[in-house]
């Protein structure tokens, strides 16, 4: 039995993801320090419009409101006993919202990280966090979600752990992680690094990549390191809608709708097969997103000079490859 | 780390190499061989706050460089600031009983609606590293949170932390709060989180944005000093 994701995958040449759950909830009235995940259970009617809003957008797949709903973040809301009920009703409400669409859209269980260190240089052991994950997907896959997606991950041994959660609980499964660090991630993986590291899973994701970050250019040249390492399995893009700027007491995300058509387009061109947003993008991004795909020829694969020329600068100088990173200092008088 | 392999003798170095061999453990995170360091010094006659300043908080100094400019990564940092501590536990002691002058005392949290708390627990880790105390207030604070901290801690630099963009704004109120009660001049503020730039640190009335923990550690001891030369002008 084939999963919907990989049906549709096969069927089609490029799939738009969903955008911003937070930004969007937000601004449907969630109080900064609540737990989105609670709503759920509080709020389903809101938790149905998110979905609606990516879905009438044109949007082949959205991620349920489940993003923080592990042990220990539901810990900080004192909800840690609530893992399976919260993420099953996320992924529920999911699936009623996708099957009264009337057309093939996959529902995908969000899981995030953990926010906590993984041993050896923090506390988290690997055992642990499959635990973890593997609960969270227990309750995602009873909901009724097509398939598990792991989001903004950087260490390489949270992504291992899930991975294998979700093969205990035999999920397919996607997964990206975040790029925010001079090209890395914060734990210092670069795209090569993660290409590798996937490749070599004994249960290998649907299709991995990159959301969240700095900017949308950042994640751009993050797609062209996964070029370079001739990935064998589809590449997911999900790059903020610009960056936050502070304008009279408030916050807002400066990438237009017009921006991130743009920005779809060349994550196309850049070799990816799964083109969503993340942070700041709404509805009417994803509407401008789909039109540009719809409506432009695939291009060339850009440089980033002309991701640069279209979206702005970079972050930082490197992205972490090519040796453009000086390397780490030598123990004088010790040999390794 | 294997001792077997490695066949240098830390007591047999002179002072000069000793202190150069410790920056390079402390780059790679080598416990042990700088609690050994630490204890040789001491041996030796220096006191507990030259060990500190001139060994450990140099060495660190250097992981801070090389994390800033993206050569070192978190787990690297993590691991430095962790032989950091290992040497820092014997020397606290000792530098209390000396009376030696203390580098700085940070209040760090999260603000009122924010639990995003990863950016905050490694800024607070390469701050302790960099031989700062650290009071740590956890997540979700209110302005009253922050300002009991303060006072009861004696401290002397207030770090605020934010990841979400609607949580941001709460800096301010914080700041703003100290400004009413007189007593925004009594600290240094540093704010960070992943969305925040320059420009709204100045806007908020901070003393300064830190980029990431090491710019973080850097500003902290620009300020401090700054501060030092101000109480004996």
């Amino acid at each position: 039995m084939t999963d919907l994701l990989s049906e549709l995958l096969s069927e089609r040449d490029w799939l738009l993801g969903d955008g911003a759950t937070g930004t969007t909830l937000f601004n449907m009235g969630l109080e900064a320090g609540e737990a989105p995940e609670i709503w759920n259970e509080t709020h389903p009617d809101r938790i149905r419009a998110l979905y609606d809003g990516a879905i009438n957008s044109g949007s082949d797949i959205f991620l349920t409101n489940s993003f923080g709903g592990n042990y220990s973040r539901l810990k900080l809301h004192d909800r840690q006993n609530d893992v399976f009920t919260l993420n099953r009703i996320a992924a529920e409400i999911g699936r009623e919202a996708a099957d009264a669409s009337g057309r093939k859209i996959v529902v995908a269980g969000s899981v995030g990280p953990t926010g906590d260190i993984m041993e050896p240089v923090g506390e988290l052991s690997f055992n642990s966090a499959v635990e973890i994950f593997e609960e969270q997907a227990k309750g995602l896959m009873e909901g009724g979600a097509d398939v598990l997606w792991l989001e903004t991950i950087s260490a390489p041994e949270e992504y291992k752990a899930a991975a294998k959660a979700f093969q205990n609980v035999g999920a397919p499964w996607v997964g990206t992680m975040s790029f925010d660090t001079a090209g890395r991630t914060m734990m210092g993986v670069t795209a090569t690094d993660m290409v590798a590291m996937v490749e070599g899973l004994e249960n290998k994701p649907i299709a991995f990549g990159a959301n969240c970050g700095v900017g949308a250019s950042d994640l751009l040249r993050t797609l062209l390191g996964f070029n370079k390492a001739n990935p064998s399995i589809p590449v997911v893009s999900k790059g903020n809608a610009g960056i936050p700027k502070y304008v009279h007491g408030h916050i807002h995300y400066d990438g237009t709708p017009e921006l991130m058509g743009e920005y779809a387009l060349l994550a196309r061109d850049a070799g990816a097969k799964i083109i969503g947003g993340c942070c700041g993008t709404l509805p009417e991004h994803l509407v401008a997103m789909k039109a540009a795909l719809e409506s432009t020829p695939r291009g060339a694969i850009p440089n980033s000079e002309t991701i640069r020329a279209t979206l702005g600068g970079f972050s930082s100088d490197s992205d972490g490859l090519d040796g453009g990173t000086p390397s780490k200092r030598k123990n004088r008088r010790r040999g390794a | 780390m294997s001792d077997e392999e490695d066949d240098l003798v830390l007591s047999e170095l002179n002072d000069e190499e000793l202190v150069l061999q410790m920056m390079d453990d402390l780059y790679d995170g080598m416990k042990e061989e700088i609690e050994e360091a630490v204890n040789i010094l001491l041996e030796r006659k220096w006191t507990p706050y030259d060990i500190l300043t001139k060994a450990l908080v140099e060495g660190m100094a250097i992981v801070g460089i090389d994390f800033r400019d993206g050569i070192l990564f978190v787990p690297e940092v993590l691991l430095a600031a962790g032989a950091m501590k290992g040497g820092m536990k014997i020397l606290k002691p000792l530098l209390i009983e000396t009376g030696a002058p203390r580098l700085g005392k940070m209040v760090i949290g999260t603000v009122k609606g924010d639990i995003h708390d990863i950016g905050k627990n490694l800024v607070g880790m390469m701050m302790e590293g960099a031989g700062f105390e650290i009071q740590d207030i956890g997540i979700n604070n209110s302005v009253e949170e922050y300002l009991a901290a303060l006072e009861e801690d004696n401290a002397d630099i207030l770090g605020m932390s934010a990841l979400l963009t609607t949580t941001m704004p709460y800096m301010k109120v914080v700041i703003d709060t100290l400004v009413e009660q007189g007593k925004r001049d009594d600290y240094i503020v540093l704010v960070g989180g992943a969305p925040l730039n320059d420009e709204f640190g100045k806007a908020i009335g901070a003393d300064a944005y830190c980029r990431d923990a090491a710019v973080a550690v850097e500003t902290a001891k620009e300020f401090m000093a700054r501060k030092h030369n101000q109480l004996s002008a």
